[in-house]
């Protein structure tokens, strides 16, 4: 049976037992994608809502959950819509299904913005179709019918459950252009719901990748190469003799240890030794030496380009310029990379485990392993956080190459020294800003570099405050270095937010400006009289910026510094207001004020969370993390050294969020951007000490 | 040679390398995936559990060190998943990975056994040997002061009942 994809179309098959309604959460640009209503007799269909005639709502959920909470979040949206009670729904993970999901993934905080019209169309088409069914039955006009709580009521007091009108119902023609609900008769939008996996995680059920187990498993770990270094030879004679070890095979430079325990392998793994070829293997001397080449060198990439900043900043009255410089540093989630693979005979392989991309893992072993994609299945299983790390399948690649290698399926785990120590990280950059002022204290000129080790462009040419200042040149260096980098929650932007918000602390200084008014002003022109091309809204910058001004009470909080920023990214707006006290000679954060506008908040509880979880670990990463490189290999390896923050190290946090009714926007990643800013302005304004590089050195 | 320990207040015999920790031993041995892997050198506490009513971190503990001992794991702490840390930790809806909650959860029953009636200072105190990567410590605090509340109703009500019986 062949679903279109871009039309409305109704399949009647199978006998009725159920009410499925398929939609296209992911189809189409802005449009809602494909629907399908159908009848299925029972077990999985290819459909996303599910009413059983018992009146049971199913929704499944196919975007990889990571703790960001969208498998409440989407599910909320269409149970709104359907009109039906929260505690009637059950949410289910889809795996992989790419015939009828195109964009199932984790990344980017899309996938609201992306799905809302989907979502609230799925609810809304089925619940006229129930009005419709109902209609029919009474022979009345759908028009006098309503709906509460996941059942139809008639005009004269007739009532009829979704669940007994589901046959029925899914004979009907789909809609193509459902009425919504208004937005204060929301009953679930808006409002906090918990989180739907609760329950299992405080019962401690199996729910995680690293739980997994299949039948005829093994287990296996791998030793992997410094960066640069190729693998000369390995010796695995006293580890092929202990007990429980089944195999120790070597590809792509690395040696795999295979065995039927978790401790035999890491017993083993520890006797094995490797020899590799490397030359001019990078330390933290050969990182400075780039920067420091990436900074002068006459062939930046230049992104954006305003008036003439040469000629402006010469005639300028005052200058200011500042270079902020960040580390490596990795997503360390809390459960480490690991990836279950069955490579079998029959050509068929079976994927499960944690990643964000499980359609690029998909794709990857296919070319990998010369299989037919149609034949690799993928499991998704709930992960423990991601940060961007599981955007990258490296770890899904190897344990799909090992399986085919030993011939059995395998769980690839990494300890928390592989974890830490094998790559993928925040990329290192260093950034140079300049700003010229006139003589009245404006900003006329507005220059940045950045120099990024491996980080493509380290810039975002487009953001605020360009759009307010005449001229412009934003530059980029990229740095080729063997050091494995990729997307780190609030990709360039998680240290770009703070470097230049804390430039613009020192340029309203020099300007003898308040640093919000300064920003209001230049909003004011941007409003006005835009230089080049803008990404971003005007109003909401403004909107953020004077809620957090009051709510925070800015400058009116005796005995306390504070430090503001503001950021935008990825389609959302947050401003930030930081309090900081003097302890024992030492700056103290104390409170931060947040202001978000994410457009409509679909969960308050989970979007509190989002917020406050951001924040958390912009402070904590600011602080203290930091990796070096030594010969290629990355120090310090585990978390008594890589020290992340704690709950004795965190400041109270108000999220606040705006009320305007837009479709929601991004919210896993913008409150992370603004915060190192805020943080760092309060810690100036408290000690008149600048921090220049991460982590701060307070 | 076999270790013998009570794990959920069930008997069990494991005959393995008794110096295999017992974190590996309940996950690979006794399928108890509840608790949970962070660094393996005890630091960021998502492999608590309890050992001898003791909150303990499992990953650098050898098996040979709890033989005879009793064990309770995520799984065991309650029978229908109500125990007030369960209750509260839902009802903040502190989760958002979930990946460290049950040590969280362990560390925080425990603390509560020791301290029904803790200070602000004291939660903050008693919870920070766990780390939360997503950072819901706020919920966490919290949370373990809702379960303080929760666990002292029970109390009061169970002690109203006995009287009244």
């Amino acid at each position: 049976m062949k679903n279109s994809r871009r039309s409305f179309l109704q399949q009647t098959a199978l006998a009725t037992s159920a009410f499925c309604l398929g939609f296209d959460w992911f189809k189409a640009e802005g449009k809602a994608g494909a629907m399908v209503a159908s009848t299925v007799e029972a077990g999985r269909f290819n459909a996303y809502l599910e009413i059983s005639s018992l009146g049971k709502v199913i929704i499944y959920s196919p975007n990889p959950e990571i703790g960001q909470g969208i498998k409440t979040a989407f599910p909320v949206v269409v149970a709104e819509e359907l009109d039906v009670d929260w505690k009637d729904v059950e949410v289910r993970q889809a795996n992989l299904d790419t015939k009828n999901f195109d964009r199932q993934l984790t990344g980017g905080s899309g996938a609201l913005k992306h799905s809302w019209d989907r979502l609230r169309k799925a609810g809304a088409t089925a619940r006229q179709m129930f009005i419709q069914a109902a209609a029919q039955t009474w022979k009345v006009d759908p028009s006098a019918c309503k709906t509460a709580s996941g059942f139809v009521i008639g005009p004269a007091g007739q009532k009829a459950s979704y669940g007994s009108l589901a046959s029925l119902a899914a004979t009907l023609p789909v809609p193509t252009e459902p009425t919504y609900k208004n937005r204060k008769d929301y009953k679930i939008i808006g409002k906090r719901t918990k989180g739907v996996d609760n329950a299992n995680v405080v019962t401690g059920k199996p729910v995680f990748g690293l739980d997994i187990e299949k039948p005829g498993m093994v287990i296996a770990q791998i030793i992997r190469p410094p960066f640069g270094a190729t693998l000369k030879s390995f010796d695995a004679t006293d580890a092929l003799k202990m007990p429980g070890i089944i195999d120790v095979v070597s590809f792509k430079n690395k040696v795999a240890i295979v065995g039927q325990s978790t401790w035999q392998v890491m017993q083993a793994r520890a006797t094995v030794s490797c020899k590799y070829d490397g030359q001019n293997l990078e330390s933290e001397s050969t990182h400075k030496k780039w920067f420091d080449e990436g900074m002068v060198t006459e062939n930046a990439q230049v992104n954006r380009k305003d008036g003439d900043f040469k000629a402006a900043i010469a005639k300028a009255a005052k200058v200011v310029e500042a270079t902020y410089e960040c580390p490596f540093i990795s997503h360390s989630p809390m459960e480490p990379m690991n990836f279950f693979a069955d490579v079998r005979s029959d050509g068929s392989v079976l994927l499960a485990g944690p990643t964000q991309v499980p359609q690029s893992a998909q794709k990857a072993v296919a070319t990998l392993l010369n299989r037919d994609e149609k034949k690799i299945e993928v499991e998704l299983s709930k992960m423990g956080g991601g940060f961007g790390r599981r955007l990258n399948n490296d770890y899904a690649l190897e344990a799909a190459e090992l399986s085919s290698l030993i011939k059995k399926p395998v769980k690839v785990m990494w300890t928390r020294e592989d974890d830490m120590m094998g790559g993928i990280y925040r990329p290192a950059v260093r950034y140079h800003f300049k700003a010229g002022l006139d003589a009245a204290g404006n900003m006329i000129a507005f220059y940045l570099r950045g120099v990024g080790l491996n980080a493509g462009n380290s810039t975002r040419q487009d953001n605020f405050p360009v759009g307010a200042i005449e001229n412009v040149l934003i530059e980029s260096v990229n740095q080729v270095s063997s050091v494995t980098t990729g997307p780190w929650r609030a990709p360039i932007t998680n240290f770009l937010g703070y470097a230049e918000q804390a430039f613009l602390d020192e340029v309203a200084e020099a300007a003898g400006k308040d640093p919000i008014q300064m920003r209001l002003d230049w909003l004011a022109r941007v409003k006005s009289n835009p230089v080049g091309k803008i990404t971003y809204e005007p109003d909401r910058f403004i909107e953020v910026i004077k809620q957090a001004a009051e709510k925070s009470n800015w400058k009116k909080k005796p005995g306390v510094s504070q430090g503001f920023s503001v950021y935008y990214s990825h389609l959302s707006y947050v401003a930030q207001v930081a309090d900081a006290v003097m302890v024992n000679g030492k700056p103290k954060i104390t409170h931060i004020t947040a202001v978000t506008d994410c457009g409509e908040v679909v969960n308050l509880s989970g979007a509190e969370n989002q917020v406050k979880g951001a924040i958390i670990d912009g402070i904590g990463h600011a602080m203290f993390a930091k990796l070096r490189f030594n010969e290629g290999v990355a120090s310090p390896s585990n978390f008594n050294s890589y020290r992340l923050i704690r709950g004795n190290e965190i400041p109270t946090i108000d999220a606040h969020f705006v009320d305007n009714g837009i479709a929601p926007t991004g919210l896993g990643e913008p409150a992370l951007p603004p915060t190192g800013g805020s943080v760092a302005n309060a810690i100036y304004a408290a000690s008149k000490k600048r921090l220049y590089r991460q982590p701060f050195d307070i | 040679m076999s270790i013998q320990l009570t794990i959920n207040k069930k008997k069990v015999s494991l005959d393995i390398d008794p110096n295999t920790p017992l974190l590996w031993a309940l996950r690979d041995h006794l399928s108890l995936k509840g608790t949970k892997y962070g660094c393996g050198i005890a630091q960021c506490g998502a492999c608590t559990v309890w050992v001898n009513g003791e909150a303990t971190r499992s990953c650098v503990l050898p098996l040979s060190a709890v033989a005879n001992a009793d064990v309770t794991t995520i799984e065991g702490l309650s029978e229908k998943g109500d125990h007030p840390v369960q209750v509260a930790w839902d009802q903040l809806d502190v989760p958002q990975c979930g990946y460290c909650q049950a040590g969280q959860i362990m560390t925080a029953a425990s603390f509560l056994k020791k301290n029904p009636k803790p200070s602000k200072t004291e939660i903050i105190d008693g919870m920070s040997g766990n780390i939360c990567r997503c950072g819901t410590y706020h919920r966490i605090q919290e949370a373990v002061k809702l379960a303080s509340e929760i666990a002292a109703k029970k109390k009061t009500s169970s002690t109203k009942k006995s009287a009244k019986a």
